[in-house]
């Protein structure tokens, strides 16, 4: 067990060496950053002064080096846009994202699982059939423009939330703001979530679904209907805390999705977080930024796919990592 | 210097009357962000718009843009090469520091150090001579009548504040330690700085000690920047902004006919025009193997009626551009009406595409930003359209300007055969676009970087030498015209229209649209 | 977009793993019981009727569709914006209006329905193949080869879809140089959409092999000698199937949608040649101004596209779930 962990370890760190090895040979195909950093009329022998300042004139290998000599010390260097380090930038933003991504989680659960409850139990109800193909409405039309509808009408046609930002915050501690503990932080936080949740929401609805139908026909279940043991409790006791596993090991793989693909609702939503960062980034050719941004997040999917697997480990040995 | 004419700020109407007692706050967003405090930093209309609300330079340029004493009482041109400016006294910055000739001194070698991209406003080998504490000489190596026509954007760091905070060195990305002067900012404008989170926030409050009479009524203002245009209009719509720009041509009606807010529109300095390969033996992207059709005036011109500029100008624009017939915008250039556009003429483009040994046309490729301009990728699409009708085939890559401009410019060898660009001269004079856009050039692009078709003729390069010399306004007024003719004549661009500016206002708030598109708070006053 | 439910699939693979006989699936899959299933369920009688209509619609735009809308000779900018016929000012040549250059609208959904099915298609069957492929060696070989290839998937988790077609549109153009673009933008969405979705069939496939390679007939069959890569073809990939056709069809509407959002960034097809993803991207910047028929014909056309797919889907998993039975 404890060599599984650390060869996963291991394995985490090449991947994310791979990460920066790979981001930085392809940035140069990205854009020129040199064009967003100066104004037009800057000369050409300015522009190639700040290019040989910024190092971009190096062998890649020697750039990658002297980002990974400085990343191991949680150093990423200078955002080329806004002339600050790079890791106070994201101490900043980490904050935002994480309430949007927390409270879109919430959404997702709060609305799909009674709705996946239902739909398993009464398989064959119209209502069940309606949820299943209403709930398809948040994968069939894009983000950007469910945001922008919702926008529409609860902004500018109802004026009921805002159509942007995270409205007032809090400072807790040095470096966390929350959004969570401000009536128009609270108000700020329920159209972006839901964007953002709309999808997590139909997927974890069709689980529970999925889930409910194959439970209610295991042989234990009809055994305790058997006994005579009210339906809610045999629904709600025995049957639910059984899809709650898989249910609750997806949530967690989902709320790394979340975090990591909130870079469209964030844009939409102009919410300071990172993923709108990293888009700005991506729009400006801000090097440090996307090397960060990316490291970040294979950071993230690796120890999600770390503790997943050990999980496995423990769940089902049969699946345990191997010889043939 | 009569060539800023005078222009009508469609300014509103304020009824009501101002209360004095209420704490105004003015909220507003716009597309880009603000991404750092340095004056010298980066040579971009928003920064410096916003950055020109907390500094100032030695002048200013005043509601119809006509230059104004700012920091600088008066100035006068002791002789051709010497200009001599009085300062104005008694002026403070925000620390509280006093404004005086070593400030200036301080400011006009900060501004030309390593890492600023402002450093163009005062020439290479100009001096600075302190003669008192409130009189400054700038020696020139030789005459340059239009020295001071940046100087507004020129702004006036102070000495102090800046060696004391470690700033002097102008922040560039290289510096492993952010530039205290990124971050904060002491000028000596009618606003400071009360707090900046770089890309989400900046807000400012009033400077109760400016030396001048404050004809605005805000206490502070809040900036937000909002990238998604939908979003940014919405923002206003439901009330929760003051003023957002830019916006859509298409919200216009919408912005006027929600209750409560109103468009503001008017010309703006930007030129749009297209450009196309003219160095090239063979063309990048056509189907014209060993020779290349740009390089025949004839074909350019084709090109040129072949647009139908009012259909642009209705539909793309719905009506928020002027076509225009030269590479300047008119309200900059005295002599802009002797121009006109060739007519649209689908007809006789064809004949002239047949003249040139093209009768049945032949293909092109066309690159074009599609984040950059009011509608760029949608003007080019109809160029396309409208190319198709004479049998020329377009073969259009529409993207984001980070890819467009590493594309397009010197720095990816210039990789494109026919391109829209669009160009504002910064220093609202001629003489840039001679300097970026008209000159010849090599190609690592030391000349005209900016004439990205490469084409070249000797004729004006010898006229813009002398128009950088040329004291006497009407001669250089008629040289300068003179160049645009050459042009004109040969078809070097196509030009298409002056974009407009579009900024939504809700009805209570009172201010300025100034057609460099610099949005000052002092201005504007809160009902 | 969120990757799609590999987990979702996993989760389902787990539970099947027990319940399934060692015959081809694929063949069973086609067996009566399944017809049957399909007449039953009215809405997927309906969904699979929708599904064809849209499909013969998009495949047959050149002849049916009332305008050209990729030859632009043929479109006036004089003409953009029109209303459909139903409002005042519209024009009967364009029943459901045109967009902001002045093409038909319907014609336009019926060849961006066409182009988007096409990116679709393409990137699920390539994004399939690679995660399959792969997804049976890591499953079958284990250890080191497995936690390469899987590694090799985290990574690519970590790169969204944006940044992806990105750099395979300036990586393209620095190998071919002075490419086409109303070709190749084509090209590079597949692939990047491609290698944006291969991971969830690599891991699902990966489960679903770890658990076959340990039954019986495997077993028996490695003993006699077969060769590894004819055991993974022959025997264990038609019984890993099931999950991979569900993961497909959501797929399929991912890929659509993430196109369009693409388009909105700027990276999409070409606007010469619009999806319907860029058609709603376009009509997104004229929905305030009272032009909504630009963006709101092709989102319905996208929705309901996407939701009969997914209701195939819906009952295909059902079906093909032997629990359920």
């Amino acid at each position: 067990m404890i060599g599984f962990a650390t060869r996963r370890l291991l394995q985490a760190m090449i991947v994310m060496l791979v990460v920066s090895l790979l981001a930085f040979t392809m940035f140069r195909f990205v854009g020129d950053p040199i064009n967003q950093m100066v104004g037009v009329e800057t000369s050409i022998e300015e522009r190639e002064a700040l290019r040989e300042r910024l190092g971009l004139n190096d062998p890649i290998a020697v750039q990658f080096y002297h980002f990974l000599s400085k990343a191991v010390r949680f150093d990423f260097g200078t955002s080329y846009q806004f002339h600050q380090p790079v890791s106070d930038l994201f101490a900043k933003r980490i904050p935002a994202t994480l309430e949007l991504s927390f409270a879109s989680a919430i959404f997702a659960l709060a609305v799909g699982v009674p709705m996946g409850i239902f739909a398993g139990l009464n398989r064959e109800s119209a209502l069940s059939k309606l949820f299943l193909s209403v709930s398809l409405i948040g994968i069939s039309l894009p983000t950007f423009f469910i945001g922008i509808l919702l926008i529409f009408l609860f902004s500018v046609t109802l004026q009921w939330l805002p159509s942007f930002g995270r409205g007032e915050t809090v400072q807790i501690g040095s470096w966390w703001t929350t959004g969570f503990l401000t009536v128009s932080g609270l108000k700020a936080l329920i159209l972006p979530s839901i964007t953002l949740g709309l999808y997590q929401m139909t997927l974890i609805m069709r689980l529970i679904r999925a889930e409910m139908l194959e439970v209610i026909r295991t042989d234990y279940i009809k055994f305790a209907r058997a006994r005579g043991l009210p339906d809610r409790l045999v629904n709600f006791r025995h049957a639910l805390k059984n899809t709650m596993v898989p249910v609750i090991t997806i949530t967690g793989l989902q709320l790394g999705a979340i975090i990591a693909f909130a870079t469209i609702t964030e844009t939409v939503f102009q919410w300071p977080g990172m993923g709108l960062m990293f888009l700005q980034a991506v729009q400006n050719v801000d090097i440090p930024i996307m090397s960060a941004y990316l490291l970040l997040t294979a950071f993230l999917f690796v120890m999600i796919n770390f503790i997943v697997d050990i999980l496995y480990f423990f769940i089902d040995p049969r699946l345990r990592v191997g010889r043939p | 210097m009569k060539n800023t004419r005078i222009l009508v700020t469609a300014a509103l109407v304020a009824t009501g009357t101002v209360s004095a007692v209420q704490a105004e706050t003015l909220k507003f967003a716009f597309q880009g962000t603000l991404n750092a405090l340095d004056p010298y930093s980066l040579n971009e209309t928003f920064t410096l718009s916003s950055l020109g609300n907390t500094y100032e330079g030695l002048v200013r340029r005043g509601a119809d843009l006509a230059i104004e004493p700012g920091l600088a009482e008066r100035w006068e041109v002791v002789d051709p090469n010497r200009w001599r400016f009085h300062l104005r006294k008694g002026v403070k910055f925000h620390n509280g520091s006093d404004f005086t000739a070593e400030d200036v001194a301080f400011s006009a070698e900060r501004v030309r150090s390593e890492g600023s991209d402002l450093s163009t406003r005062v020439p290479a080998g100009a001096k600075v001579e302190i003669v008192d504490d409130y009189t400054v000489d700038f020696v020139l190596e030789g005459p340059n009548p239009i020295l001071h026509y940046e100087w507004d954007t020129f702004y006036i760091m102070d000495k102090e504040w800046t060696t004391e905070n470690d700033a002097v060195q102008v922040t560039s990305a290289s510096d492993t330690t952010p530039n205290h002067a990124a971050l904060h900012a002491n000028g000596t404008g009618p606003f400071k700085v009360a707090s900046h989170e770089a890309g989400v926030k900046t807000v400012y409050e009033k400077n109760d000690t400016w030396w001048d009479t404050a004809t605005h009524n805000l206490d502070a203002v809040e900036f937000t920047p909002i990238g998604s245009d939908a979003t940014r209009v919405a923002a206003l719509l439901s009330g929760e902004l003051d003023m957002v720009y830019p916006i859509p041509v298409q919200d216009i009606k919408r912005v006027n006919d929600n209750a409560g807010t109103v468009a503001l529109t008017g010309p703006e300095l930007r030129t749009i025009f297209l450009g196309m390969d003219q160095t090239r033996d063979e063309l990048l992207y056509s189907d014209v193997k060993g020779k290349n059709p740009f390089k025949d005036a004839r074909v350019r011109k084709a090109f040129y009626q072949a647009i139908d500029i009012e259909g642009i100008k209705r539909k793309v624009m719905r009506d928020l551009a002027t076509p225009s017939a030269i590479m300047i915008s008119p309200f900059l250039f005295d002599k802009a009406g002797d121009f006109e556009r060739y007519p649209y003429d689908p007809e006789a483009a064809k004949a002239l595409l047949a003249e040139a040994g093209y009768p049945d046309g032949f293909s092109t490729g066309m690159d074009c930003p599609n984040d950059r301009y009011v509608n760029d990728e949608a003007i080019c699409q109809a160029v396309a359209s409208m190319l198709a009708k004479i049998g020329v085939t377009v073969d259009l890559n529409a993207q984001p300007k980070a890819k467009y401009f590493a594309k397009i410019l010197a720095s990816g060898g210039f990789d494109t055969s026919f391109y829209l660009l669009g160009w504002t001269p910064g220093s609202l004079d001629s003489w840039s676009i001679l300097d970026n856009l008209m000159n010849c050039r090599d190609e690592a692009g030391k000349g005209s970087p900016f004439n990205i078709g490469g084409f070249c003729d000797e004729t004006i390069d010898r006229l813009s030498d002398e128009i950088l010399v040329e004291i006497d306004p009407e001669k250089r007024n008629t040289l300068i015209a003179e160049t645009y003719k050459i042009s004109h004549d040969n078809v070097y661009y196509i030009p298409l229209h002056q974009q407009g500016l579009a900024w939504g206002v809700a009805d209570n708030i009172d201010l300025v649209q100034r057609a460099d598109n610099q949005f000052k708070f002092r201005f504007v006053t809160k009902n | 977009m969120p990757t799609v439910s590999n987990e979702e699939a996993k989760a389902a693979v787990q539970d099947r793993s027990e319940a399934v006989a060692p015959q081809g699936r694929m063949a069973r899959a086609l067996d009566s019981d399944l017809f049957h299933a399909f007449l039953k369920s009215r809405i997927t009688v309906v969904a699979a009727i929708g599904t064809l209509i849209l499909f013969a619609l998009a495949a047959l735009a050149p002849w049916i569709a009332p305008h050209d809308p990729f030859d632009l000779a043929s479109i006036s900018i004089m003409d953009a914006r029109v209303p459909p016929v139903w409002m005042d000012y519209s024009d009967p040549r364009f029943p459901l209006g045109t967009d902001d250059q002045g093409r038909d609208l319907l014609s336009g959904i019926f060849y961006g329905m066409r182009i988007s099915l096409i990116v679709g298609f393409c990137s699920v069957i390539a994004a399939a193949v690679i995660g399959i492929t792969l997804g049976l060696i890591a499953g079958y070989a284990g250890g080191r080869v497995d936690a390469i290839i899987m590694r090799i998937a985290d990574v690519q988790l970590t790169f969204p879809a944006i940044l992806i077609a990105l750099l395979i549109d300036g990586i393209a153009n620095g190998i071919v140089g002075n490419l086409d673009r109303e070709v190749f933008a084509f090209y590079i969405l597949i692939v990047s959409l491609a290698l944006s979705f291969w991971v969830q069939y690599a891991r699902t496939v990966r489960g679903s092999t770890m658990v076959e390679k340990n039954k019986e007939y495997v077993q028996a069959a490695r003993v006699i000698g077969i060769p590894p890569a004819i055991i993974m073809a022959r025997h264990i990939l038609p019984n890993v199937m099931g999950p991979v056709l569900v993961i497909a069809t959501i797929n399929l509407a991912l890929a659509i949608v993430t196109e369009a959002t693409l388009s909105f960034l700027g990276v999409g097809m070409p606007p010469t040649q619009p999806s319907l993803g860029t058609l709603i991207a376009i009509g997104n910047d004229f929905l305030y101004s009272g032009e909504w028929w630009i963006a709101i014909f092709p989102g319905l056309a996208l929705a309901l596209l996407v939701l009969n797919v997914n209701l195939l889907g819906d009952w295909l998993r059902d079906a093909l779930n032997p629990k359920l039975r």
